[in-house]
């Protein structure tokens, strides 16, 4: 799959009668491609295995023993070798293929999406016969029968290439589709009542070169030449490259654009049909402020009403006047662009004079651990022989194309992936050694792989494990992919166990984080302590303090803090930057006390959150689609984000809203444009410094940030002692699923049903041990608090633990959570019987 | 001349599949001798007798073996015994006459090769061979001519039984390979997937037919040289044949490789005993459906590899189908297409929607309703499978299943032309509709 180009010799080819030089070992289809001569072909990916199905990209090739037929995708370069891609003979084959493909595929071109993108459409005028010689009936099928939710399936239209069921398989391990049938009744199928349940069906519909394969979201909704398109960036963790396509100001399709470095093509479901979020009627399109009967605002109404954006500026800038800056907070921006980020972190600290600034919700690595360890890229980490080690959740669920990435790397490239993770994933069966240390051990059991100290059992883990583990450290590079992967296991446990890694030659991490645009918080100084450029309060201010003029001085408060002291009545104003608290802050309880108290809170957000519905003023801002700007992914690459169509209503860029708050508070922000930021920051920050954000569209690969050690990691300086379970208990972990009550998902019509509902999964050892029901509602009690749910058996889940996955419909995990714990301990209680 | 039966000598004998019945009559004696020699000798016997591949592409055993790469552990071999060419029927018997013969000459061939896993791929149809060489491996094992420490030596081998899903395609070894993994029985791409380098499972694997490896006992026991006398000079032994069709007396026949003639097979008494009724033959298969056929002129073409491929057609799987004067070419032409076209695998886009294709034409000249324009259609299908439509073909496709339905509709129409003429001509009038029907 990915050519690794070791030998990077050129050698000489003849290709229709010219002599080139071409890449040893490289397929004769790309050779010959690089060269200007393009073969026509539907089968092959280069992303995906070569089978030489449709036989479309025969060539005649003669490497010494006379001329012979070829399928240009099966077939490596090699000196000397002659190539005809032009012959009589070739054109004849090709025509023939063409016909063959044609026989029995519909002509439904006028009717079909894929009529004006479609390679058999296109070949056929550029090859094909001209005139149908096929007299007989057509081949039947049902037309299109849908293989998931979002999938639908004709039949007729498939020429049987091999590529969706290949990508189910080989790609990403979901062999739900498959060839069945022989010969001329051959055809694409979903097993009976099994449907297609992956989390990248979408992927398919992009890959197929006819109209076989359509997705709900998109069908009958546009032709390809009336649509208009640009590429972007999507704003998730791992900055997924995208192609937006839009018509008549409406987007009706995103695709993957093959990124080297990041994301090959690919795209999780959950990004690729979000779009529909974007554009639910539900988004903002108008500030709302807290308000009575008359539309007018009432600080003490019960609801939010229409409201415009200079009566939502007035409340704002009153609210800031003269405060204390003391009292003003800022929580979020992880969903902002980059620039956005800049204008609100100048805003907050270089105008109203806060330091009480925090993209993070509790619920990620701290920005030392973000910041601090020596960076890798995912194409660094996945170089043959490697070894990655995973000290993260089922990357499946909540980072898609780095699960493919992995996935790739494991199976295809050598790469030996050491799996420390609370459970089974789906990275498991392809991981060199799989091992789920219990919830609060994964110090202990780091410690124990790194240092080849072995004892006979650490955490749920046996020496042997544990040796196996050590032995694959050995000569190699080593690269760790870390995240918060469970909430029910504090932040301590991994920063031990980071320390350890540490200690290991060259070993480089690629910290994950749950937000879209974390790290661009971070580069802009949207933390506490921190500006941009990754300079601190104390090491920078004077490198900003000629255009940031009222720059606290003391370090502030970070989320957990700000909320805090929320509650505690010491914020007045608290600005909620696409974050909501009560939803994802870990304790529910102290976010509502914190919301409750404050005196006006101030959401910039897309959709009506359940913490925006506690705000006092609501203002809509841009989403990705709708303003320019550029995203910094987990590597540190910023990647352009391009505005495709308007925003809904008067709903405006988050950075222009800083710039007008700035403005009514009497500074300039100085930002007019995007670019602006950019002008500024050129010559403040050192790790933005070469950055030319006009020729970030033509990097292929984006602008990488390499610099890191400005911010140290802090060690963890105690062990954590290992705290066995009783046998009455189970340790907790929180999980995340791909599809959540997450806004987007919530939004897009196309995902809200893939929502599962709460339910605690474990082992069936302990499932028999209990003597419960499968669906049965048990009390989970840990401390003093206790949840109803209902019970599944999940044989992913090892002995001694329970998962929950977080922000399902139903109990809410986050009850269970004990502030302070490293590991929380929950007791089932398989008696309680609800009523209900 | 006389010649000694080497692979049928037991398909008389009542109990000849019986491990009681084949040590009676010599069996694994070849064995014994083997494990006398070191696995380079027992290699160089098979070489010295130069026994050709009796699967179908006639490729030399020896010569096969030789291209496993040195060195390179686990390797394996793998018994076709996916015979499902219409009017192949030879394989069959061996498998259920003297299916001991057949595990010893896998045993004495895992030896040779050095290794000790060896998978008996038996067509899916075949019950009554299943339950006989199931039988037999079982008796073998009991009785230590398989297993752990063969009769006592440092050889072990274990044989894999394993029962097809009845895929003609799936006699193509490398679909067979895929089928024994466990997948769909598509052929795989040569280059690179040859196996004796990339074969079983990712390893080196020797792929042999039945018959081939039922003449290894004979070969280690009465040495190369002598198997290599019997025959013509490149065809040696004696081979099965299958004769099937208008005959006297269809059967299966071992005969003198490469000395016997097409009329001493058809037509001599000891062996088919003529064309039935008197009649007079029209055409004949000469090596199973997939070979271009052969007509009366070409009776005296001794069956031995070299003359008949220089014939333009193949000896393949030992098949051999008589059609009398009272055939319908059409017909049997439109019959074998038809076989192609059901068990085409579907991987490859000429075969799967060319013979398809060609049997729809084929069916509707047949129907009344072909067209004058249909025989240069058939013409012109059957070359965009198999460009040039020459002997040997070139394919569009990766195996030769697409260009073996080509065979038939070439040899048909260079000789019987006016057979489809005379179908067409008699309903010129008839239109034809987009749905292929009368208007």
């Amino acid at each position: 799959m990915t050519e690794i180009q070791q030998d990077s010799d050129l050698i000489s080819v003849t290709i229709d009668g010219q002599e080139v030089k071409v890449k040893s070992g490289e397929v004769l289809i790309d050779a010959c491609e690089e060269a200007g001569v393009d073969i026509p072909r539907f089968c092959y990916h280069k992303r995906m295995s070569q089978v030489g199905m449709c036989r479309m990209c025969i060539v005649e090739v003669d490497t010494g023993r006379g001329p012979s037929l070829q399928p240009s995708c099966m077939m490596d370069v090699s000196e000397g070798m002659v190539i005809d891609t032009q012959s009589e003979e070739i054109k004849k084959i090709q025509d023939g293929v063409l016909e063959f493909l044609l026989i029995n595929h519909p002509l439904d071109c006028p009717v079909c999406d894929k009529g004006g993108e479609c390679p058999l459409q296109d070949q056929t005028m550029a090859y094909g016969p001209g005139e149908t010689r096929f007299v007989e009936e057509k081949r039947h099928f049902e037309k299109p029968i849908p293989i998931n939710d979002n999938v639908y399936l004709d039949r007729e239209r498939c020429i049987l290439c091999d590529r969706c069921t290949r990508f189910a398989d080989e790609v990403v391990g979901d062999p739900l589709i498959q060839f069945i049938d022989r010969g001329n009744s051959t055809q694409v199928n979903t097993f009976p009542e099994d449907p297609f349940a992956s989390y990248f069906s979408g992927n398919i519909v992009q890959l197929c070169p006819v109209g076989a394969l359509t997705a709900k979201p998109y069908r009958f909704k546009a032709r390809p030449w009336d649509l208009e398109e640009i590429e972007s960036t999507y704003p998730n963790p791992l900055g997924d490259r995208i192609v937006v396509q839009s018509s008549r100001d409406q987007v009706l399709r995103l695709q993957g654009l093959d990124s080297e470095a990041v994301n090959w093509g690919w795209l999780s479901d959950k990004d690729r049909f979000s779009f529909e979020a974007f554009q639910s009627e539900y988004r903002l399109d108008n500030p709302l402020v807290r308000g009575g009967g008359l539309n007018k605002a009432d600080k003490s109404g019960t609801g939010l009403v229409a409201s415009s954006w200079a009566g939502a500026m007035s409340i704002i800038t009153e609210s800031l006047n003269g405060a204390d800056p003391d009292r003003v907070a800022v929580i979020g921006g992880a969903r902002l662009t980059n620039e956005s980020q800049y204008a609100w972190a100048k805003l907050a600290k270089g105008i109203i004079g806060t330091d009480h600034v925090s993209a993070d919700l509790g619920d990620d690595l701290q920005p030392h651990v973000l910041l601090g360890l020596p960076r890798a890229t995912i194409s660094e980490a996945c170089q043959p022989n490697n070894t990655i080690v995973l000290l993260t959740p089922d990357l499946k669920e909540e980072y898609g194309t780095l699960f493919i990435r992995l996935r790739d790397a494991a199976k295809n490239l050598g790469v030996k992936i050491i799996e420390l993770s609370p459970m089974r994933t789906a990275l498991s069966a392809d991981a060199a050694v799989s091992l789920h240390p219990l919830p609060g051990e994964i110090g202990n059991v780091v410690q124990a792989i790194t240092t080849g100290d072995i004892p006979r059992e650490i955490g749920g883990i046996s020496g042997e494990d544990l040796s196996l583990a050590h032995s694959h450290l050995k000569d190699t590079n080593v690269f760790v992919i870390v995240s918060r992967s469970s909430m029910g296991q504090s932040e301590e446990p991994i920063i031990e166990a980071l320390t350890s890694l540490q200690e290991v030659d060259n070993c480089r991490f690629l910290p994950l984080v749950r937000r879209a645009n974390t790290m661009g918080a971070l580069d802009m100084g949207m933390a506490p302590g921190l500006l941009p450029g990754r300079n601190t309060l104390s090491s920078g201010s004077s490198v900003f303090s000629d255009i940031w003029p009222n720059l606290p001085t003391e370090s502030g408060a970070n989320t957990k803090q700000i909320l805090q002291k929320a509650a505690d009545g010491d914020i007045d104003t608290l600005f909620l930057l696409g974050a909501d608290p009560l939803t994802d802050f870990p304790d529910k309880a102290l976010a509502k006390a914190a919301l409750e108290r404050t005196n006006t809170i101030i959401s910039v957000d897309l959709f009506v959150t359940p913490s925006v519905y506690e705000s006092d003023v609501v203002l809509p801002a841009a989403s990705f689609l709708e303003a320019d700007g550029s995203h910094t992914n987990v590597e540190g690459r910023i990647t352009p984000i391009r505005q495709k169509i308007t925003p809904p209503g008067t709903a405006r860029p988050d950075w222009m809203i800083a710039a007008e708050i700035s403005h009514r508070l009497g500074h300039d922000l100085g930002v007019d444009t995007p670019e602006d930021i950019w002008e500024e920051l050129g010559s403040r920050s050192a790790v933005h410094g070469d950055l030319d954000y006009r020729k970030l569209d033509h990097l292929p690969d984006g602008h990488l940030i390499t610099a890191t050690g400005r911010i140290p990691f802090i060690p963890a300086e105690e062990r954590i002692e290992t705290r066995p379970v009783d046998s009455y208990a189970m340790r907790l972990i929180l999980g995340r699923r791909m599809f959540d009550q997450g806004t987007v998902t919530q939004m897009s019509p196309s995902l809200t049903q893939l929502a599962e509902k709460s339910e605690l999964r474990i082992n069936q050892y302990d499932f028999e041990r209990l003597g419960i029901i499968e669906g049965a509602q048990v009390e989970v009690s840990s401390g003093g608090a206790s949840i109803s749910i209902s019970v599944k058996v999940d044989n992913r889940v090892r002995r001694s633990s329970a998962l929950i996955y977080s922000n399902l419909e139903g109990a809410d995990p986050r009850e269970l959570l004990i502030e302070g714990a490293h590991s929380i301990d929950i007791r089932i209680d398989p008696t309680v019987k609800e009523s209900a | 001349m006389s010649i000694p039966l080497i692979t049928t000598s037991r398909w008389n004998i009542e109990d000849g599949h019986t491990l009681e019945g084949y040590l009676r009559t010599g069996g694994y004696q070849g064995l014994r001798r083997a494990l006398e020699m070191t696995p380079a000798q027992v290699h160089e016997e098979v070489k010295k007798a130069s026994l050709l591949g009796r699967g179908g592409a006639g490729f030399p055993a020896g010569i096969k073996w030789g291209f496993l790469p040195p060195d390179v552990w686990p390797r394996y071999l793998v018994v076709n015994g996916d015979e499902s060419e219409p009017g192949t029927y030879k394989d069959r018997l061996l498998i259920e006459r003297d299916p001991h013969q057949l595990i010893e000459g896998c045993v004495i061939t895992c030896f040779a090769l050095g290794l000790s896993q060896c998978f008996l791929y038996v067509r899916g149809e075949m019950a009554h061979g299943q339950e006989r060489i199931a039988s037999a491996l079982n008796e073998a094992y009991e009785h230590g001519y398989v297993g752990r420490n063969i009769l006592g030596t440092e050889l072990s081998v274990d044989v894999v039984l394993h029962w097809g899903a009845g895929a003609y395609i799936v006699g193509e070894e490398t679909a067979l390979i895929e089928s024994l993994e466990g997948n769909r029985g598509m052929p795989r791409l040569k280059p690179p997937y040859f196996p004796a380098s990339i074969g079983l499972y990712g390893k080196p694997t020797i792929v042999n037919n039945v018959e081939t490896l039922s003449n290894i006992p004979w070969i280690v026991e009465h040495g190369g040289d002598a198997f290599a006398k019997i025959g013509a000079e490149q065809s040696t032994g004696t081979r099965i044949f299958a004769v099937s069709g208008h005959v006297r007396n269809p059967g299966v026949f071992e005969v003198e490789f490469g000395t016997t003639t097409f009329r001493d097979l058809i037509m001599g008494d000891q062996y088919a005993g003529g064309i039935r009724d008197g009649n007079t033959i029209k055409a004949f298969i000469p090596g199973g459906a997939s070979a271009p056929w052969f007509f009366e002129e070409h009776l005296d073409t001794p069956l031995e590899k070299t003359t008949v491929d220089n014939e333009g057609s193949m000896l393949g799987s030992g098949a051999v189908v008589v059609m009398d004067e009272t055939t319908d070419i059409v017909k049997a032409c439109h019959n074998v297409v038809r076989f192609f076209s059901r068990e085409s695998c579907g991987k490859c886009t000429p075969c799967r929607e060319g013979t398809n294709w060609l049997e729809k034409i084929l069916d509707r000249i047949l129907n009344g309703y072909g067209r004058p324009e249909d025989i240069d259609l058939l013409l012109d299908v059957c070359d965009n499978i198999s460009p040039g439509i020459s002997w040997p073909p070139k394919q569009t496709t990766i195996c030769p299943l697409g260009p073996s339905a080509v065979s038939p509709i070439a040899s048909a129409l260079k000789r019987y032309r006016s057979e489809f003429d005379a179908y067409i001509t008699s309903n010129t009038d008839t239109p034809v509709t987009v749905n292929g029907g009368p208007a």
